[in-house]
């Protein structure tokens, strides 16, 4: 099967059923797309999959035929993203390790809705954990880059 | 030179030691290179003081030696290269530390790199990232070798331009001739000061801090900012060495459970598969050894993983089988109810209750919770030709190199310990069973590079758990309602359980986290614990028994102002007593262990404390009215040497969803360096403290956990509260010692919030987590 990968053509021949997060790490190098849970429930490895936001340990191989991934390396070619921008303005990251996760899905949430209220925002990002406890700052970094974008 | 500098030239030695070869492989050649060397107390013949005060970096009993080193090379180009030496898990020390370096000596931010140094000792003192020690221990130092790159700058340039020493000063990344304004970039001035000796300790001036640029100031990002924002940043689960092997562990599920029978063949079976392995597991008290079992190596994590689904092991369970978190509650409630070893007394606490107008006896339990690092545990180690190499996720670098030197029987000296960033510690990474599994598999494998990859089941069956805790607290009132006495017994199966057989209670370490430090103001104080053996791994977690400790002691508080209808932030204030040093140490069981620290320069100041509950009081408009459903809570602890007062806002709607929509904290941290880094601890602290109330909960059955991933051990997301956190941290100057910053968030936030869902509610939690109490 062919798919792309941050615009790069790429085949796959191995298991089927591996998860898309595990050909990143460990067959791409993409190590960006974290490890966190396995089972779509932290929101870590999120990457966008024709521009909408996914979990990629939980998206197998098998439904990626033709499919365009872009992962955080990805996002922006010098990682300038209005998103990545507001992260760095509001020193958003403590340990960082949940924060590419954080930057996709917020990435994916204005792309589909440029002026999301705050509602939108929190229920967007909610499936992305954060145990070093950054909230505040992830909220108020998804407004600002909504009024950038 | 100022009065802290005399003391500092006798215990500090800065040596130049850019020709000694020290530092091979840390930096490229040339340019200047600097060593600040502490050395530990009785190492100079004065016996002399290190520092303006002392702190534990070089007061520890017992010879325990901190030995703290700082290295800063500049480039030919100007770059200044600071080496960071303790790990950074989120807490902004990576950013800090070298930022009070630069400072001192002029050095222009945007120029300085960081550099992570491996784990060695000897060469860079303690490394040990825990217990909220990083500035508090090094601020001093980091200051002087600061300072003394920025003297050997300015004789440099005078030695260039003929003049006096007099006539020159540094000032952002040069040095200026004052009476001409000709200047010199460091990066030009960097070979001639390498070459010059390192000036005498007494010749070094520290900045006057008002000439400070980034200490206090908040305005610097951290240092891993742009590669996190990007997905470059590195931390041991993401680490790829050539010729690398992914390895998973099936490990015993009960605490001293061994493998008896596996599949060895199936697991083989899966393509990709190429070597199970059985690791053997270490009897209690096994210190950070793994926990044994059986590995499966293999050519990517995913074939690793489905290997290990194909072993079906079989477990011998052992005698811990039998732990089951309900029975052994029942267990601890006996034994908080019966009188137990008393740890600190004053007055007479039995005749006052006898004597007493009113008594109320309360009850507190927090079941154990779990670190759950948002990057599970990971290592890989690569133990070839006589030599092991590790990278890992540690907060403990120092005693990684010595355990993984121990199980492959190695000198500590051919073991390379190498530093990622961590995706959290909160004190689960300063075990390091995990590289150890890595190098053993490493070996196991002739040689071939291994990465452990924990998953997030791994890490919650497999943890080092916050201790279980029950109290039992009782008070005495006179007729005037005035606590006359209390008594509190203390019931939590001890992390010394890791280190030593059965020590069934509460070491004086953990009775020093809360409990005997207590500065209640009440004339007849008995503090007991009771028995408790511990069935699984114990292990710190951020801000330890504080946790525990904090919660009863200040519900209890707020439980008698409900009682006597009083005001809790009043009542507190009142069980504080007035503005006083509290010295418990002699009337405590044992050692007050002070978080290792000096008294004389840390001791109980309940002033402060009443500082900080004022403060966080008024922030909070305190006393203001509120909607019903809605109620304020406060609560105080001094923990690591800091003091912390919160006042959380509670709102529960009519179905029982209780937010928080504001949150106030008053820290105060001694001097603060990074307030910008305290802000974000307290915001996080915040948030970890709403998990520990509403959620966090560890429980056994048959001697295994019940929990596995975040559906079944949820922790806070987004929206559910502390999104406004407001941190008001107390003015200090440079000569108030400054005290820890990343645990003492934690311990007043839950005993706050029940206090403000009690005031909202009128129901008292006193069991945790908070789960559907509420509605049930």
């Amino acid at each position: 099967m062919k798919l792309k990968v941050n615009n790069q053509e790429r085949n796959f021949s191995g298991d089927p059923q591996m998860p898309l997060m595990w050909y990143l790490r460990d067959e791409l190098g993409l190590t960006g797309t974290k490890f966190g849970c396995g089972v779509g429930l932290c929101g870590a490895c999120t990457v966008h999959v024709d521009g909408r936001a996914a979990r990629a340990c939980a998206t197998p191989m098998q439904s990626l035929d033709g499919k365009a991934i872009t992962t955080i390396e990805g996002l922006h070619p010098q990682g300038n993203h209005p998103v990545q921008k507001a992260w760095r303005d509001a020193n958003v990251p403590q340990c960082g390790y949940c924060q590419p996760g954080q930057i996709m899905q917020a990435a994916a949430l204005l792309n589909e809705n440029k002026r999301p209220n705050d509602e939108q925002i929190l229920s967007a990002m909610s499936g992305n954990i954060c145990r070093c406890g950054c909230y505040q700052r992830i909220f108020s970094a998804v407004k600002a880059a909504a009024k950038e974008a | 030179m100022n009065a802290n500098m005399r003391n500092i030239h006798k215990r500090l030695l800065l040596e130049n030691v850019s020709r000694r070869d020290m530092l091979k492989g840390v930096f490229a050649a040339g340019g200047l290179v600097l060593a600040a060397q502490v050395f530990p107390r009785g190492a100079l013949a004065d016996g002399g003081s290190v520092n303006a005060y002392k702190t534990g970096a070089d007061g520890m009993p017992g010879g325990t030696v901190w030995d703290p080193h700082v290295y800063v090379s500049i480039a030919p180009d100007g770059t200044v290269t600071i080496v960071t030496h303790r790990s950074e898990m989120g807490t902004g020390s990576r950013t800090s530390l070298p930022m009070i370096v630069a400072d001192e000596m002029e050095a222009d931010w945007s120029k300085v790199k960081i550099v992570q140094a491996p784990g060695d000792e000897q060469k860079y003192g303690n490394q040990d990232t825990d217990g909220s020690r990083s500035i508090r221990h090094f601020i001093q130092p980091m200051r002087a070798c600061g300072a003394a790159a920025r003297k050997m700058l300015e004789t440099a340039a005078a030695a260039r331009w003929g003049c006096s020493d007099m006539e020159v000063r540094a000032d952002m990344h040069k040095v200026v001739h004052v009476p001409t304004g000709r200047s010199l970039g460091y990066g030009e001035l960097a070979a001639d000061a390498a070459a010059l000796k390192t000036p005498r300790a007494n010749t070094l001036e520290l900045k006057d801090p008002s000439k400070f640029r980034y200490i206090g100031k908040g305005k610097v990002q951290i240092t891993d900012l742009r590669d996190i924002t990007t997905g470059h940043a590195n931390y041991a689960q993401d680490v790829r060495v050539d010729g690398m092997k992914y390895a998973v562990v099936a490990r015993p599920t009960v605490l001293g459970g061994k493998a008896v029978k596996w599949d060895e063949a199936a697991a083989m079976k899966v393509p990709g598969v190429v070597k199970v392995v059985a690791i053997s597991g270490t009897p209690m008290p096994a210190k950070f050894m793994p926990l044994g079992g059986v590995a499966v190596v293999a050519d990517s994590t995913w074939a690793a993983l489905k290997g290990r689904d194909a072993l079906k092991v079989q477990w011998d369970d052992g005698p811990n089988a039998d732990y089951d978190s309900g029975t052994y509650r029942q267990a601890m409630a006996a034994s908080a109810r019966k009188p137990g070893k008393v740890e600190r007394n004053e007055g007479n606490v039995d005749a006052a209750l006898a004597g007493a107008a009113k008594v109320i006896e309360r009850e507190y339990y927090i079941p154990h919770g779990h670190h759950a690092t948002m990057e599970p545990p990971a290592a890989v180690a690569r133990v070839a030709g006589g030599k092991a190499e590790v990278w890992a996720c540690v907060q403990s670098p120092g005693g990684t190199r010595g355990d993984v030197a121990g199980v492959l029987g190695m000198k500590e000296e051919d073991v390379t310990v190498n530093v990622t960033l961590l995706g959290g510690g909160f004190g689960r990474k300063s075990k390091c069973d995990f590289a150890l599994e890595a190098a053993m598999l490493s070996k196991a494998m002739g040689g071939t590079p291994v990465k452990v990859v924990w998953t997030r089941e791994d890490d919650i069956r497999h943890g080092f758990y916050h201790s279980v805790s029950y109290q039992h607290v009782t008070a005495g009132l006179d007729a005037s309602n005035k606590v006359v006495a209390w008594r509190h017994r203390s019931v939590s199966p001890s992390l010394m359980a890791n280190f030593m057989p059965d020590p069934k209670r509460e070491s004086s370490l953990e009775l020093g986290l809360g409990l005997i430090d207590t500065p209640f103001n009440v004339p007849n104080l008995r503090l007991e614990t009771g028995e408790a053996v511990a069935k699984t791994r114990i292990g710190w977690f951020r801000s330890v028994n504080n946790i525990p400790h904090a919660f009863a002691m200040q519900s209890m508080v707020a439980e008698l102002a409900a009682e006597l209808g009083r005001d809790q932030k009043d009542f507190l204030l009142e069980m504080i007593g007035p503005a006083r040093i509290v010295d418990p140490r002699g009337t405590v069981s044992s050692e007050l262990w002070n978080y290792g620290d000096p008294w004389e320069t840390y001791p109980i100041d309940t002033g402060r404390l009443r500082a900080v509950v004022e403060r966080a009081a008024k922030e909070a408009g305190w006393g203001k009215k509120l909607p019903p459903g809605e109620g304020l809570g406060i609560a105080c602890q001094r923990s690591f040497l800091t003091y912390v007062a919160s006042v959380v806002h509670v709102k529960v709607d009519k179905d029982g969803n209780v937010s928080v929509p504001r949150v106030d904290t008053a820290i105060d941290c001694g001097f603060c360096v990074n307030p910008e880094r305290v802000a974000s601890q307290m915001e996080g602290a915040a948030v970890m403290g709403l998990s520990i109330a509403k959620y966090t909960n560890i429980t056994f059955k048959n001697g295994r956990v019940e929990q596995n991933n975040f559906h079944d051990y949820p922790v806070l997301r987004i929206g559910e509260g502390g999104m406004d956190v407001r941190t008001h941290i107390m003015p200090a100057g440079i000569d108030k010692p400054s005290s820890g910053v990343g645990e003492p968030g934690v311990p007043p936030f839950a005993p706050a919030f029940f206090n403000a869902l009690h005031a909202a509610t009128g129901k008292r939690i006193r069991n945790l987590p908070l789960g559907n109490q509420l509605t049930a």
